[in-house]
């Protein structure tokens, strides 16, 4: 049996004639961190919505645990969506409440638990992303960029879950806030035993939290390997982003 | 040939704008649909449902009153000015009841929420979509139709009557106002002629108007900022259509309804 906690097969997605993902075939062994990289608008995104079921693929097949996913709906998909944590890229906060309200919503409205019983759970995982409770009773426009990006880590883990997608979790923050919220996945992320997907084109950040990488370009996977063969990929495409390099094949 | 090639372009044209708003009535038909069923299956949200009743009948009642007042009020004195002609000013008091109770407390009242609470609606969860705190909300396992949007389509469906009634009261107090202190009427001649020609119909279907009026108020609010755009532009375009969209609905209806109601 394949130890494969997430498959994608063939997924395409288009939105009015704009082909966005073209053929994604992509695997996630259990408990490993992945990381896809590409440029902007390449599909990255669209790739972890597609798997979460905030977008449904035109064609194609998502595997998670060995089943289809592709096309749940109502209580199946809340269900499924209890395995998952996401950290959006601007925070996805809600702002019509307090910190740690964010941090239980998903226990509290999602779970339905009392507020009770969540509210040292939402505490525990705020101290988990460094942060004391006595930014607790804040809204989250009260709090830096930095912050709001920990709280909503805080968020993305208060339930435990199984896998954990990053979208572009260090896009915005100065350099050493940046290696903070690396080191914080790295730690939440076997703290918690999870497998991670995080999509990124921040170097640094890559270097720091994956296991592999694969790298989509114009819909498609066009590498994916470990992430000590990166810098030898032999793959053109893969060298010329790494390097951050204007000149060659891939064109913008 | 020169005269085909335009035409084919102009029927072209026409026909894609057909598909586009056969699309869009679709969608919005669906959107409905999805809406009710929502406010119908659990979990509910009570506090919620809660805040969207005060948000939406408590605090609009000084805008819709004050428009009531002072319909109320001119229509009186405009309908004294016509009707002295034909020595019919005792007829006034029917027509301030009439038109308040049958169109112009629910139309009036429909348009004012269109703009306070549609707008508001289509602004917040618009802004939601676009800062992506509704994927934010679908991931933690919380619907955001049961969540958003149900709540307020309930309780707009169920506050704009209550609006309504207390409109009706203000709208044929204000028109008592100036028949009273500025026409010179009788003030007990004016109630009773009031009372008796009031019938328990004329209110009855303002105020199921009424509930029509703000069920398509709160989710033109609620579809247009659903389905916002990009940026602050695509939230400024959602709350301008959800409040243009309303307002026309809301007259269409209004015909639609007179229409099934007195005919």
């Amino acid at each position: 049996m394949k130890n494969f906690k997430i498959e994608m097969q063939g997924v395409k997605k288009s939105f009015g004639s704009k082909d966005v993902l073209r053929n994604v075939n992509l695997d996630v062994k259990k408990g490993e961190s992945l990381v896809i990289i590409g440029g902007s608008g390449t599909g990255k995104s669209v790739t972890i919505k597609t798997i979460l079921g905030l977008i449904k693929p035109d064609a194609g097949k998502i595997l998670v645990d060995g089943q289809d996913v592709t096309n749940l709906g109502g209580n199946d998909r809340d269900e499924y969506l209890k395995k998952f944590g996401m950290l959006f890229q601007g925070g996805a906060l809600f702002d019509s409440m307090t910190i740690w309200e964010n941090v239980a919503f998903g226990l509290t409205q999602g779970q339905k638990m009392s507020k009770k019983e969540a509210y040292p759970i939402a505490i525990e995982k705020l101290e988990a992303v460094g942060l004391k409770e006595s930014i607790a009773q804040h809204y989250p426009a009260e709090l830096s960029g930095g912050m709001q990006k920990r709280v909503s880590l805080a968020r993305a883990i208060a339930r435990n879950p199984e896998i954990i997608f990053f979208d572009e979790p260090t896009t915005g923050l100065d350099p050493i806030m940046a290696d903070v919220i690396n080191d914080l996945i790295r730690k939440c992320v076997s703290e918690l035993g999870a497998t991670a997907v995080s999509i990124t084109h921040d170097m640094a950040s890559v270097r720091k939290i994956a296991d592999s990488v694969a790298m989509i370009y114009e819909g498609e996977i066009i590498w994916h390997g470990p992430i000590e063969k990166l810098d030898n990929s032999g793959n053109e495409y893969v060298d010329q982003f790494i390097n951050g390099r204007a000149e060659g094949p891939v064109k913008f | 040939m020169f005269l085909i090639d335009p035409i084919l372009n102009v029927c072209e044209r026409l026909g894609r704008r057909l598909l586009m708003l056969f699309s869009i009535v679709g969608r919005l038909v669906m959107f409905a649909f999805h809406a009710l069923r929502d406010v119908l299956v659990p979990p509910y949200y009570p506090k919620l449902i809660g805040q969207q009743f005060i948000n939406i009948g408590y605090y609009s009642l000084t805008v819709v009153g004050l428009t009531a007042l002072f319909s109320g009020m001119v229509l009186a004195l405009q309908s004294y000015t016509g009707f002295a002609r034909f020595n019919a000013e005792s007829a006034i008091a029917n027509v301030v009841v009439l038109s308040i109770t049958r169109e112009l407390a629910p139309v009036l009242a429909g348009l004012m929420v269109a703009g306070r609470i549609g707008a508001s609606i289509a602004a917040e969860i618009g802004t939601m979509r676009v800062t992506e705190q509704i994927d934010a909300m679908t991931t933690l396992s919380v619907n955001p139709f049961q969540y958003l949007i149900a709540p307020r389509v309930l309780a707009g469906t169920l506050m704009l009557p209550v609006l309504v009634f207390i409109a009706d009261i203000i709208g044929v107090f204000g028109g008592f106002i100036v028949g009273v202190y500025v026409l010179d009427f009788n003030p007990y001649t004016y109630i009773q002629q009031t009372w008796d020609f009031v019938q328990a119909m004329d209110v009855i279907s303002g105020l199921v108007k009424a509930a029509v009026f703000g069920f398509i108020v709160t989710l033109m609010g609620c579809y247009c900022g659903y389905n916002s755009g990009r940026g602050a532009q695509g939230v400024g375009a959602a709350t301008t259509n959800a409040v243009v969209s309303a307002s026309i609905l809301i007259l269409i209806f209004n015909y639609i309804l007179t229409q099934v109601f007195f005919s």
